[in-house]
């Protein structure tokens, strides 16, 4: 099956603004995106530029828009995009170059919010036990790799680049409602500011964004409410 | 470095977008109750021909018509008005434009909130049953 990837691409040392280039490529339809991104970059054009770790949907490196959705390329089969399948840096972020954008900012605001237990009461002679029900409460928010495809597909993220992004409010929503952290006023502290969750205007992208499933405007209201029911 | 901008923005040290927040909620539960009351009293009960100065003199003669006709104008009004400062906060990004924009409207809310209010207090009939 051929197809043809249409790729926005930026080479800071040469581009003044983002270009097209077009390449067909040869692939199986049950190939994944990436697959036919290597193909391009392993035998059509070296400087292709664009991340990826892991290969296998975990590790998060290789969001990118695929046919105006934040999807990642190593999730997504070539028989579900069609045959010209246009693909685009993230949303939002500042372009180092083609495909590749620069993360410091999600990562500054991943850091914000905490991302680690807090307790600091005495450890005891055993774990920190937990019941299943109460392991239950925040499992869904667990299973955030940090890809950043909510934040860059968020339209309150885009005018205003402060927001904290949903992303960094599912890391917190994982450590709030944990029974066995000490964490929540500090990190509802610095959710509750202006570019905190009141931002989010319930728009839902981040929901249909995300690769792992995670409902993440839930937890966002979830958050909300947390902070209401901690105030009032 | 980075984290700063978040760790040490300075802080609003208020709840004002949580209220604002919670605000929305309410007012917008209790504004799809009211607005059907009205509807229903002022458009299918009666009808729009048979609603006139006297109609609404005779609904103002209770005390109750004038809170209930209040609270609508107090919530449709502060929701709306909350609502666009939203907008504006989103769409607005140069400050002078911000602080422009929001002037305007808190003025403009502000001018109707009390012109609608003194007609609802201050209103007394003339000639009825004419």
């Amino acid at each position: 099956m051929k197809v043809e990837l249409r790729i926005k691409r930026f080479d800071p040392e040469k581009d003044q603004k983002p270009r097209w280039a077009d390449y067909q490529v040869e692939v199986e339809p049950t190939d994944r995106l990436l697959d036919a991104l290597h193909y391009v970059k392993w035998y059509q054009d070296g400087s292709l530029t664009f991340r990826r770790s892991c290969a296998h949907g975990i590790c998060g490196s290789d969001c990118m828009l695929i046919n105006g959705v934040n999807r990642l390329a190593c999730k997504v089969l070539v028989k579900d995009l069609g045959r010209r399948i246009t693909v685009e840096p993230m949303r939002g972020y500042p372009v180092v170059k083609d495909l590749v954008v620069d993360m410091e900012k999600f990562f500054a605001a991943y850091r914000a919010v905490k991302p680690y237990l807090i307790n600091d009461e005495p450890a005891g002679p055993r774990e920190r036990l937990q019941s299943p029900a109460e392991r239950e409460r925040y499992d869904d928010t667990t299973k955030c790799i940090l890809c950043g495809a909510c934040t860059t597909s968020c339209p309150s993220f885009w005018a205003n680049d402060d927001y904290i992004g949903p992303a960094a409010i599912v890391q917190a929503h994982r450590f709030i409602f944990d029974s066995r952290d000490r964490g929540a006023a500090e990190r509802l502290e610095v959710l509750n500011q202006r570019e905190g969750v009141w931002r989010c205007r319930t728009i839902f992208n981040c929901t249909d964004a995300c690769p792992r499933d995670i409902e993440v405007t839930r937890a966002i209201q979830e958050v909300k409410r947390a902070i209401l029911f901690q105030r009032i | 470095m980075t984290e700063r901008v978040y760790a040490g923005r300075p802080r609003p040290g208020n709840n004002f977008e949580l209220y604002s927040w919670f605000f929305m909620r309410i007012s917008g539960l209790l504004l799809i109750l009211l607005v059907i009351g009205h509807m229903v009293i002022m458009h299918i009960i009666n009808n729009v021909d048979v609603i006139d100065y006297d109609f609404v003199a005779a609904r103002w003669a209770s005390i109750g018509w004038r809170a209930y006709d209040w609270l609508l104008l107090f919530l449709a009004l502060l929701h709306g008005a909350n609502g666009v400062r939203v907008v504006i906060d989103d769409y607005v990004r140069r400050k002078g434009w911000k602080v422009f924009t929001v002037a305007v409207l808190y003025t403009f809310t502000f001018i109707l909130l009390i012109l609608g209010s003194l007609v609802i207090i201050t209103f007394e009939p003339i000639g009825m049953g004419s």
